[in-house]
């Protein structure tokens, strides 16, 4: 019996604590405590991201900015109509979607490279150096990344021509016009700004595979592409198919910074390079808010669909892994 | 005692080598344009070393650098301020979400978490933030509307329920209130996460271009990032800036448009690039706190 009468007052203050609790006037104090920390959170989510969810319903009416968002007239699913009889809907939607797509399998492939070659570097100061370097464009603003992407195709001065002028190819090439490039040319952009990052994830899981299995591996006499094949990728692959998955919650979301930045922006370019985020911006620019935010509402609607759709497929695959 | 040379270590740290060049080469080559005469760049184009040093971008840059002051101290302003008010709104709000006796726990999880599934989109925000709010031109657009992030709220959640339980419970023993057990036991207690969430919001701010691109139409209230924007996209911003700093006459100046845009690119990145390495440590904690289911 001394045991529990003991000096550990921690464990008999939390005995008080639960048998206090249970009083209700106490509760109530309690939990009103709590609401009153959490309000301006609450108020700042409901009024910047709450009230645009019913605003949404702009999506159905034709806007006119006098009457406002309730007083404007209703007209259906009119602006649905006009944006999906029109050119731009297929275009935007599929450009979204495939470059999300080469970006995931790009992307994946590039990191999990990556990190198995830092993994195989012993210099361990090296692989710092390494890295920090790489990570580096994550935290450049796109404005910034544009820079370095005019400073290389700019048409008169930029290093792309002038490279190719080296090696006798046609040096003055106007990338600026030339749609059919940008596929590649935006690709490589968003694999130099996130190979970086994104390789860490993978790195740091390499680090904590157990050293005996390699030297098992090797006593039985396994080569170094072995090794990787058998132990290293293996290791990496429920965190591939975890990011793979999520990415697919996210096919609907281009970033618009690399659309509207790197591109500068230009018509020409809009068969390969405009999604659906820049098209909406360009909507709200010009005027035409409700078609621009029935689009919105499109891409919200099939993104929301998409993350219960991958959460559902994570709930299966790995359970520990699902958001909710 | 001689090292052995190991040829596959040589290939792997040439290939890394190579590829950290990739990433190098084009910050020097922004430094070099903006130090090059603009006839060298009109001549031979952008080179990696400038062919003729000049720092006439600089020159004209500083003789009248208000609107890159003005840039600067507006971004300055919205970071600093959103950094302090987010992590006090968020930890605020995370406090309750990770106390196994608040009652609406569920409620307010689904209230802060749906917002991550579902958004109105770009219009609605912008007919609210205009039209009913009253946000356009005003500094507080910076701010607001980016204060609070389910993700961050969910990270720091997970922070504030690693943290011993009889510590709480002690203190409403002696009488404390909760939002006392927050101030001097959560917070003091929560550095790590306190520190990384500020900095990805810091980041986040800093590099913020397109609140600007949509609600701000006063160049003293450009962000920094904006402000680029314009610079790399309209030569006639390039030359207001540069001409402003002549007084009388100047029909014969010839504006240095190029040198100048990379040199204000240069000055404004600048920041970044110096603190960066100190702050490494923060983000890879970040990534690994991020990497804790939600």
């Amino acid at each position: 019996m001394k045991n529990e009468f003991s000096n550990n007052t921690v464990v008999s203050k939390v005995k008080i604590a639960k048998s206090l609790s249970k009083k209700k006037g106490y509760i109530i104090k309690e939990n009103l405590e709590f609401l009153i920390l959490a309000l301006p959170g609450i108020i700042l989510l409901f009024v910047f991201n709450y009230l645009p969810m019913l605003g949404i319903i702009v999506a159905f009416k034709k806007f006119n900015a006098n009457l406002g968002i309730w007083g404007s007239e209703w007209v259906g699913l009119k602006n649905f109509e006009f944006f999906f009889t029109s050119q731009d809907a297929l275009r935007v939607t599929l450009n979204t979607v495939l470059y999300s797509l080469d970006f995931m399998f790009v992307g994946l492939f590039a990191a999990v490279m990556v990190a198995l070659l830092l993994y195989n570097i012993k210099n361990a100061m090296l692989v710092k150096v390494y890295n920090t370097i790489m990570i580096l464009p994550r935290f450049l603003s796109m404005v910034l990344i544009a820079f370095i992407v005019y400073a290389m195709l700019n048409p008169v001065s930029g290093m792309l021509n002038q490279v190719i002028g080296i090696f006798g190819g046609n040096s003055d090439i106007d990338w600026y016009s030339k749609p059919n490039a940008w596929p590649i040319i935006l690709t490589i952009i968003q694999l130099w700004q996130s190979v970086g990052m994104n390789s860490i994830i993978y790195f740091a899981s390499l680090m904590g595979i157990d050293e005996s299995l390699f030297e098992a591996a090797k006593i039985d006499g396994a080569s170094k592409w072995e090794q990787t094949r058998y132990i290293a990728i293996p290791h990496l692959i429920p965190i591939m198919t975890i990011t793979t998955i999520l990415a697919f919650g996210n096919l609907f979301n281009g970033d618009f910074g690399l659309f509207y930045q790197t591109t500068r922006d230009v018509g020409m370019l809009y068969p390969t390079t405009d999604i659906i985020s820049t098209y909406v911006f360009r909507g709200l620019m010009s005027g035409n808010m409700e078609v621009a935010a029935s689009v919105g509402l499109f891409q919200s609607v099939v993104g929301l669909i998409l993350v219960l759709l991958t959460n559902m497929i994570v709930r299966k695959v790995s359970p520990e892994n699902s958001l909710f | 005692m001689i090292k052995k040379f190991n040829l596959p270590q040589f290939i792997l740290n040439t290939f890394f080598v190579l590829v950290c060049l990739t990433y190098i080469l084009p910050f020097i080559l922004v430094l070099s344009i903006s130090i090059s005469s603009e006839d060298a760049i009109k001549q031979f184009g952008y080179t990696l070393f400038p062919k003729i040093v000049d720092f006439e971008a600089y020159k004209q840059i500083f003789s009248n650098p208000t609107q890159l002051i003005d840039a600067y101290y507006v971004t300055i302003i919205f970071s600093a301020v959103t950094m302090v008010l987010s992590i006090l709104v968020m930890t605020l709000m995370a406090y309750p979400l990770s106390r196994p006796n608040c009652k609406f726990r569920g409620v307010l999880t689904f209230y802060i978490f749906f917002t991550m599934l579902f958004n109105g989109g770009l219009v609605p925000s912008y007919i609210m933030n205009t039209k009913y709010l009253h946000l356009d031109n005003n500094i507080l657009v910076y701010i607001l509307p980016a204060l609070v992030s389910a993700w961050y709220i969910i990270i720091i959640r997970t922070f504030f329920q690693g943290l011993p339980e009889g510590l709480v419970e002690s203190a409403k023993i002696d009488g404390a209130s909760e939002l006392r057990i927050y101030f001097k036991i959560i917070m003091p207690l929560s550095k790590p996460v306190v520190a990384t969430i500020a900095f990805f919001v810091v980041i986040a701010k800093w590099n913020d271009w397109n609140t600007a691109l949509i609600y701000i139409q006063s160049p003293k209230l450009y962000s920094l990032q904006y402000m680029l924007q314009k610079i790399l996209r309209e030569a006639e911003f390039v030359n207001k800036i540069a001409l402003e700093g002549i007084s009388g006459t100047f029909q014969d100046y010839k504006v240095p448009t190029e040198s100048m845009r990379y040199a204000m690119a240069i000055l404004a990145a600048g920041p970044i690039l110096f603190i960066f390495p100190f702050f490494q440590k923060h983000f890879a904690r970040g990534l690994t706190i991020g990497a804790i289911k939600g």
